[in-house]
């Protein structure tokens, strides 16, 4: 399903801990259009969670999450 | 800062009473995510953690009287960097000591890619979180408006009180 997703931008926080991904993503997710869809990568043990809980707080919608090369890829569409 | 809207978003109130390195970074840490969640934030900085909105603050951390701490080396083979280090008490207590450990703490969070505490504080105020610094403690120890960062706000007890009393989350660090 990744495969087929085209981001309309790549957000990479690879060597970042908890809280940097979250606000990172947040921050990216804003200056995308509603629609649009951000890619982020992310190192961080904590993010699997953390990713989830911050799309459901925001309303955002997590459209794939999954391990890629050692490192956890989301996407996410914005919806607000 | 009273909420009358029932639809108004969720609402974190943290009380910051700690101003070593390692008690700073908590309400910092979930200030700035409640934010990037949509939330608002308001934390309130009182006796000990007033410092933290400091212009220049420069917070140390000491293992004394920490016994929980873990002291281990930012540096050399993996297997060096597991040692828990048992320091004697009555070592940790020299001078110089604390700036040791305040250095080693903050090597090892810049290598693993947790932000500096200023940074934090900074991502803070860039999302709005509300920054209340305690009047009284201001006068109590002596510190003046200016001595604080321009985007924190000078309140009480009350103040803090009106905008906890409509938050979902209230935590006391």
């Amino acid at each position: 399903m990744a495969e087929v997703l085209q981001p309309d931008r790549v957000l990479d926080c690879s060597g970042l801990l908890c809280p940097l991904p979250v606000i990172r993503t947040s921050k990216a997710i804003k200056e995308i259009a509603l629609g649009q869809v951000l890619k982020v990568i992310a190192t961080d043990p904590g993010a699997p969670a953390d990713m989830e809980a911050w799309a459901r707080q925001t309303g955002n919608e997590l459209i794939d999450a999954h391990e890629e090369n050692g490192k956890y890829v989301f996407f996410f569409r914005r919806l607000r | 800062m009273a909420r009358s809207d029932p639809d108004a978003p969720k609402r974190l109130a943290i009380i910051a009473s700690k101003g070593t390195l390692d008690f700073a970074y908590p309400p910092f840490i979930l200030g700035s995510t409640a934010a990037a969640m949509g939330w608002e934030v308001g934390i309130f900085f009182t006796f000990y953690g007033l410092p933290l909105l400091l212009r220049n603050y420069d917070p140390k951390v000491s293992p004394l009287g920490n016994p929980a701490m873990p002291l281990k080396m930012p540096f050399g083979p993996q297997g060096f960097r597991q040692i828990s280090w048992p320091i004697p008490a009555i070592v940790e207590a020299l001078p110089g000591f604390s700036l040791l450990a305040t250095s080693l703490m903050q090597q090892t969070f810049k290598e693993k890619g947790v932000p500096s505490l200023l940074e934090l504080r900074q991502l803070c105020v860039d999302a709005g979180v509300n920054l209340i610094a305690c009047q009284m403690t201001m006068d109590v120890f002596g510190f003046k408006k200016e001595d604080f960062i321009p985007e924190c706000t000078v309140g009480g007890a009350a103040t803090f009180l009106e905008f906890a009393g409509d938050a979902d989350v209230s935590l006391f660090v």
